[in-house]
């Protein structure tokens, strides 16, 4: 594979080590939003997960079929940008058809995820880092997991946090930062488990 | 007439005040953090960061008030996210030519302007429903907004981390570098410090 990691090996670190939110910065606005408590988060992160994986997929036929082949590489934040809002808006038909039990789960947080840059920035890396296209896939899957993972540990610690006082130009935002700041600190521990 | 002038001078200023301070988008918002983040390691990358976001809001605000009344609703988002990603990819491609190095540092972040909430929010809330000049100013008050902010927390990350500012050696040898600011838990806890330091300079009843 030229000297790329294998899939699995992408798919493991860009859960942990190279968790997208806590070493990437990317999604945060979602993430310090919709972390008050567990179950929206873990909604959330669910259908950030399924997206994720899917327009990994997709934006990686469209720059290697489409825009490579026609030099349109510099057209990839339009295209990628349009092919996540049409597949969001897609799953969210399609579910609302066929599975409404997970569509009221999700529903409301497919449109939002449109606008999750975590989405256009997996999409962006993968090109940057000239995955093959399972490795695409797998990196989708593993970051939406990652992702997932951060925000449910984060809902939780919030939870508890109900209870403690604090600072209160320091509340909601402030502490936040700090705890996921603590987050990260307990991530890197994880970095050198797996040769990336 | 001079009245007229008066009061447009007064609305521009208080555009212009409330992007910056009032309604910076970053303390008091906590909008478009993710960049934030991620580009405030290297005092110069943020500088580059800043003047491409300042330029996006601001042309993007000004783009879609001029053609607000040609949008239908139901699409204005999409039409909205096309503004913004055509004049992200002139600033792609400005740094690539200008500054490879820092192109390939900042990496997907340029890119990411794009789903910045920052550059969404003031299109929407105020470039939609406004004239283009104010929708301009508002736009980059925004982006003026942002980048001080960001430029507070790199000088930081940098002088702590590195103990350089834009390159230039700054602290003595004797300076032990605090390697975990310019590393990602770093920036999660500058910028939290940063949102405490400015809410707790705002009245109480102002913080929320």
């Amino acid at each position: 594979m030229n000297g790329q990691p294998s899939a699995i090996t992408v798919f493991i670190a860009s859960i942990i080590i190279n968790n997208i939110l806590l070493t990437n910065f990317l999604g945060m606005c979602s993430y310090l939003s919709i972390s008050k408590s567990v179950r929206p988060a873990a909604g959330l992160g669910m259908a950030v997960v399924f997206v994720m994986t899917i327009t990994s997929a997709l934006n990686y036929l469209v720059y290697d079929l489409v825009l490579l082949p026609l030099g349109l590489e510099y057209l990839r934040f339009i295209a990628f940008i349009v092919v996540i809002a049409a597949t969001v808006q897609l799953v969210e038909m399609v579910m609302e058809k066929y599975t409404p039990g997970l569509y009221y789960l999700l529903g409301i947080f497919l449109p939002l995820i449109a606008v999750n840059c975590a989405i256009l920035g997996v999409s962006l890396f993968m090109v940057i880092r000239q995955y093959s296209f399972v490795t695409s896939v797998a990196y989708g899957a593993g970051s939406g997991l990652g992702w997932a993972l951060a925000i449910i540990a984060l809902a939780g610690l919030r939870e508890k946090m109900k209870r403690s006082r604090v600072h209160p130009a320091l509340e909601g935002p402030g502490i936040t930062l700090i705890i996921t700041g603590i987050m990260a600190l307990a991530f890197i521990g994880f970095s050198g488990m797996v040769p990336v | 007439m001079s009245t007229i002038k008066a009061i447009r001078k007064n609305v521009t200023l208080s555009t212009i005040r409330r992007g910056i301070w009032d309604e910076n988008p970053v303390f008091r918002q906590v909008l478009g953090i993710c960049s934030a983040l991620a580009v405030t390691n290297l005092l110069a990358n943020t500088l580059v960061m800043s003047a491409g976001l300042f330029f996006t809001a601001a042309m993007s605000s000004f783009t879609v008030s001029l053609l607000r009344k040609y949008t239908p609703r139901d699409v204005r988002i999409m039409a909205q996210v096309l503004i913004i990603a055509s004049y992200v990819i002139c600033v792609d491609l400005a740094i690539k030519a200008y500054y490879p190095e820092i192109s390939a540092t900042l990496g997907p972040y340029v890119g990411l302007i794009i789903t910045n909430c920052i550059i969404m929010g003031r299109c929407e809330a105020f470039a939609y429903h406004n004239p283009p000049i104010p929708a301009l100013l508002d736009g980059a008050a925004a982006g003026v907004g942002y980048s001080v902010v960001l430029l507070f927390i790199a000088f930081w990350r940098e002088l702590l981390g590195f103990g350089t500012l834009l390159g230039h050696q700054v602290l003595g040898d004797g300076f032990a570098r605090w390697t975990i600011m310019v590393m990602p838990p770093g920036a999660f806890f500058m910028l939290g410090l940063t949102v405490w330091l400015f809410r707790s300079l705002l009245p109480p009843e102002r913080r929320d």
